[in-house]
């Protein structure tokens, strides 16, 4: 394998048109503030050594989400394959919130990326056996239902993925 | 009976002219996209492979992957509800909306919901059901059915849905782009989720071990659907149950490209009901997701409707391997013109549907229009879990041959449709059926035969009684047949002793009869290559009654073949075929109609004639012997032949020869033996052949001479272009 699965993940989504960047825990914050467009929401991220900027408002109600441009959520995979960042569903809203606003943008750990399908698939075996849910989305919603291809039939328009890095030397 | 004929003409050319142009763009787009998607898999066979494998243990296994599911969503916290039909399923249902006061109920795509007509009996409760997918609503607010089991609304054009939303909503603006059509869709739709008491989605797959339903989409309707309401159905027919978690990964790198040429769609969702997730409340709109403590209700509904008496059933039970992902109707030539409307059918409309109709509403409504599969077998290796589709479409066929009316006509044909068949079956059928004793007659009679059957009364008589179109060219029957002339030459040039091989030429009825001249350059290219050739008596394959239904006569057939070509195999000759349907009878189909040692032995000593000469010129036959040359060749292979992967050898060797070739990329010609000769398919046979004519009267093989290896394929050509068509061995006969 020439690629590593960072490349060929960054790679599926420009195949995708989908915006990728690529940071460490120090620019997390930086970043973030860079690619959302306000009002934002989201949720609490559960990785150590970083947390959304405080222009993301992380405990949503139905009246903020109906507001919001922009939500920032966790992603528990990405799969290098197809482009892919696994959803999961939490009580604390993370799965449907990414659905309601035209910007999404998935939070993905390099370590949490996986090269194929069938990697990802076996990863969430536990997980669903354990009564969890997820969602596999790749790229934005889409139809072409009404004559020809249109983004944000009921989900969002755009996707931003932000890869960070779990290794600070390795950020860019 | 020539007035259902005219009915059915009537409309199929209706379709051609309403639906016709939207279904055959996107159709093609799908098709080309499956194709394109597909060749980036690296392993795309083993991928169907194990699809198969995963879909064949769970449907042997079903009824203990029933009890597991339902212990499994009982103890994650739903209910699941085991339906024996569609009645009890909508009672089922119409409880749960009752007890949940539900006024209204938002619904994803579910072509299982639309088998239930859940919708009609929820609206006769007073419950306000409204679709969510833009495909779906589109339909819902026009009061049409799907055309197509994956993007239900392909008929329509953008211009009709504007038209449509114009008039229903008569907005400020009028809408008119695809962007202002989604949009507004996406507005009402979302306020319709929001203020839904249920939500209803189907289940692609539903995995035993964890209780999760997997669900396939594009628009995020199906997310929103099963989340914002606190309650969620999910309906399912039980073969939807898959043993684990693991077994999801080949169909969802499967699903989408099958289905609409895409690598994955945007979400594929797997939920383990009721979910985590809180519930969507706007009448909370101030209490923060976090701080909700919800009550969610699920309710498995699992429908049987007939699929348990399918599973039992040898001929129908792969229907239930069914993903639904639409690639056979993608891929059908028929299909592409004029959508599923045309296909008839009460839910499921094109390529498996005429199983999935016969299962489940029964032989009536699996009826109408099952002649539109014409057997090319183009779906079968489209297909990701690789169902023999023609097979059901043929058995289904034969069940109903079986169930119609004796016909009054009968008498007169005894003579001519020497068949195994009941009365009851359809006289147009019967003749096609029974071509070969036709054509025996056609070709002691000629030329009187083909003077006869070109007068005009003649030919309105045959298009009253039988069908057969008067705009069509009937074959002419050759005075010497094949045989005769073989046999007047004095059999085969090259003697036993100098030959390098041995081989059996099937003189098919086409070529001992019609198509003469192709079966003496077949001979000739085969003794020019050292080829001992003997061209004995040997039965028709079975391809004309199978094609018509008529499974008992080709079974006859097909052990008559055998009978008479077992001894030439194992005296060490190989068995050499011009026309590809009778190829693809000896290799595919003969495997359900022989035991299988014939079969084996038959199918692996059979050659497609260019199959044949390929391998003797990689064998160090001199291709010199061979007229070559460097003429242009536009070449059609037939449907049968390219599903076998044969018309590779045809390009190899004209190529080898110095030839240019071309090949053409529609799924078939559209002649389709008969098909295209029948009174009530004669428009539709044409409009699936335009495609081929464009191509071919287009850069870069507008002046090409034009080749096809099915007979049926020259014929149409011939009507189809100005110049003519010819089998490819006669490009390469030395006599020439």
């Amino acid at each position: 394998m020439s690629a590593s699965p960072i490349d060929r993940f960054t790679r599926s989504l420009e195949d995708l048109d989908v915006a990728v960047t690529r940071t460490d825990p120090a620019g997390f914050t930086e970043t973030i503030e860079t690619i959302v467009e306000p009002p934002c929401v989201g949720t609490p991220l559960p990785f150590a050594d970083v947390s959304v900027p405080d222009v993301v408002d992380t405990e949503p109600t139905p009246r903020t989400l109906e507001a919001a441009q922009t939500t920032v959520t966790a992603a528990s995979m990405g799969i290098s394959a197809y482009g892919s960042v696994v959803l999961p569903s939490r009580p604390d809203g993370s799965e449907q919130v990414s659905l309601f606003t035209d910007l999404h943008v998935p939070v993905v750990r390099e370590s949490d990326i996986v090269d194929s399908m069938a990697g990802a698939i076996d990863r969430l075996g536990p997980r669903l056996r354990d009564g969890e849910s997820a969602i596999i989305a790749t790229g934005p919603s889409a139809t072409a239902d009404m004559g020809a291809l249109v983004r944000g039939a009921h989900g969002p328009k755009e996707v931003h993925v932000v890869i960070l890095s779990t290794d600070t030397e390795g950020s860019q | 009976m020539s007035d259902a004929r005219e009915a059915t003409a009537d409309r199929i050319r209706h379709l051609l002219r309403t639906e016709g142009a939207a279904v055959e763009e996107n159709t093609l787009g799908f098709n080309q996209g499956r194709y394109d998607s597909v060749a980036d898999l690296e392993d795309y066979e083993g991928l169907k492979h194990r699809a198969r494998e995963i879909k064949a243990d769970a449907i042997e296994r079903l009824p203990e992957l029933i009890d597991e599911v339902t212990a499994r969503v009982e103890a994650n916290g739903g209910t699941v509800y085991l339906a024996s039909d569609a009645a009890d399923a909508n009672r089922y249902i119409r409880e749960v909306a009752s007890e949940a006061e539900a006024d209204r109920l938002v619904k994803s795509k579910s072509m299982t919901s639309e088998e239930l007509e859940v919708n009609e009996a929820l609206e006769a409760d007073g419950v306000d059901v409204v679709e969510t997918d833009l495909g779906e609503w589109v339909l819902q607010l026009a009061d049409e059915a799907p055309s197509h089991i994956v993007a239900p609304a392909i008929h329509k054009s953008r211009e009709e849905i504007a038209r449509l939303f114009n008039e229903l909503f008569d907005p400020d603006e009028p809408l008119e782009t695809a962007e202002e059509l989604t949009m507004f869709a996406r507005e009402k739709l979302g306020e319709q989720i929001r203020e839904a008491d249920v939500g209803m989605t189907g289940a692609n797959f539903i995995t035993a071990d964890s209780g999760t339903i997997m669900l396939v989409t594009s628009e995020g309707n199906a997310r929103k659907t099963a989340v914002v309401p606190d309650t969620h159905v999910a309906v399912a027919g039980v073969e939807k149950i898959v043993p684990s978690v693991e077994d999801l990964s080949p169909f969802i790198e499967l699903i989408g490209r099958s289905g609409t040429g895409q690598d994955i769609t945007s979400y594929i969702s797997l939920l383990t009901p009721p979910v985590d997730s809180p519930v969507v409340d706007v009448d909370e709109p101030d209490v923060a997701f976090a701080d909700r403590d919800d009550d969610r209700a699920f309710h498995l509904v699992l429908i049987d409707n007939g699929r348990m008496a399918m599973r039992e059933d040898d001929d129908l039970r792969e229907t239930l391997y069914c993903i639904r992902c639409s690639a056979c109707a993608n891929s059908c030539a028929n299909f592409q013109s004029v959508g599923g409307h045309a296909f008839g059918g009460e839910t499921y409309s094109g390529g498996i549907a005429t199983g999935w109709e016969a299962g489940v509403h029964g032989y009536d409504s699996a009826a109408t229009f099952n002649d539109l599969c014409t057997g090319c077998s183009r779906c079968v290796n489209q297909c990701p879990v690789g169902i023999d589709i023609p097979w059901i479409n043929t058995v289904v066929r034969d069940r109903l041959n079986r169930g119609g009316d004796p016909s009054r006509f009968e008498f007169l044909y005894e003579e001519l449709v020497p068949d195994e068949e009941p009365s009851g079956i359809d006289l147009q059928k019967r003749l096609f059926g029974n071509y070969g004793t036709l054509a025996k007659l056609g070709s002691a009679t000629a030329p009187l035969s083909n003077a006869i059957a070109s007068l005009s009364p003649v030919r309105s008589a045959m298009e009253r009684l039988v069908g057969i179109d008067s705009r069509r060219e009937l074959p002419s029957f050759e005075r010497e047949t094949l045989r005769g002339w073989f046999a007047s030459r004095g059999g085969c040039q090259v003697s036993l002793a100098d030959a390098d091989r041995e081989v059996v030429l099937y003189a098919d009825v086409y070529t001992n009869h019609v198509a003469v001249d192709r079966g003496k350059a077949a001979v000739r290219v085969l003794e020019a290559l050292d080829v001992h050739v003997t061209i004995p008596s040997v039965p028709e394959s079975g391809r004309a009654p199978l094609s018509q239904g008529m499974v008992s006569t080709a079974d006859r057939r097909a052990s008559e073949v055998f009978a008479a070509l077992a001894e030439p195999i194992d005296a060490g000759r190989d068995v050499v075929v011009i026309e590809p349907s009778d190829l693809a009878m000896f290799t595919r189909e003969y495997e359900r109609l022989l035991p299988a040692p014939s079969y084996e032995r038959l199918s692996s000593n059979s050659y497609e004639l260019f199959e044949y000469i390929y391998g003797l010129l990689e064998n160090g036959a001199d291709p010199d012997q061979l007229r070559s040359g460097g003429e242009a060749i536009a070449y059609h292979a037939h449907c049968q032949q390219r599903t076998l992967g044969l018309e590779v050898y045809t390009t190899a060797v004209l190529s080898e020869l110095g030839y240019d070739v071309l090949e053409s990329d529609v799924e078939c010609c559209g002649m389709a033996g008969s098909f295209g000769y029948k009174r009530q398919y004669y428009e539709l046979s044409m409009d699936v052949g335009d495609r081929l004519r464009e191509q071919f009267e287009r850069d870069p093989a507008r002046n090409r001479r034009v080749v096809a290896s099915g007979t049926s394929c020259v014929e149409q050509l011939s009507d189809l272009l100005t110049r003519e068509s010819e089998h490819p061995v006669m490009v390469i006969d030395p006599a020439d």
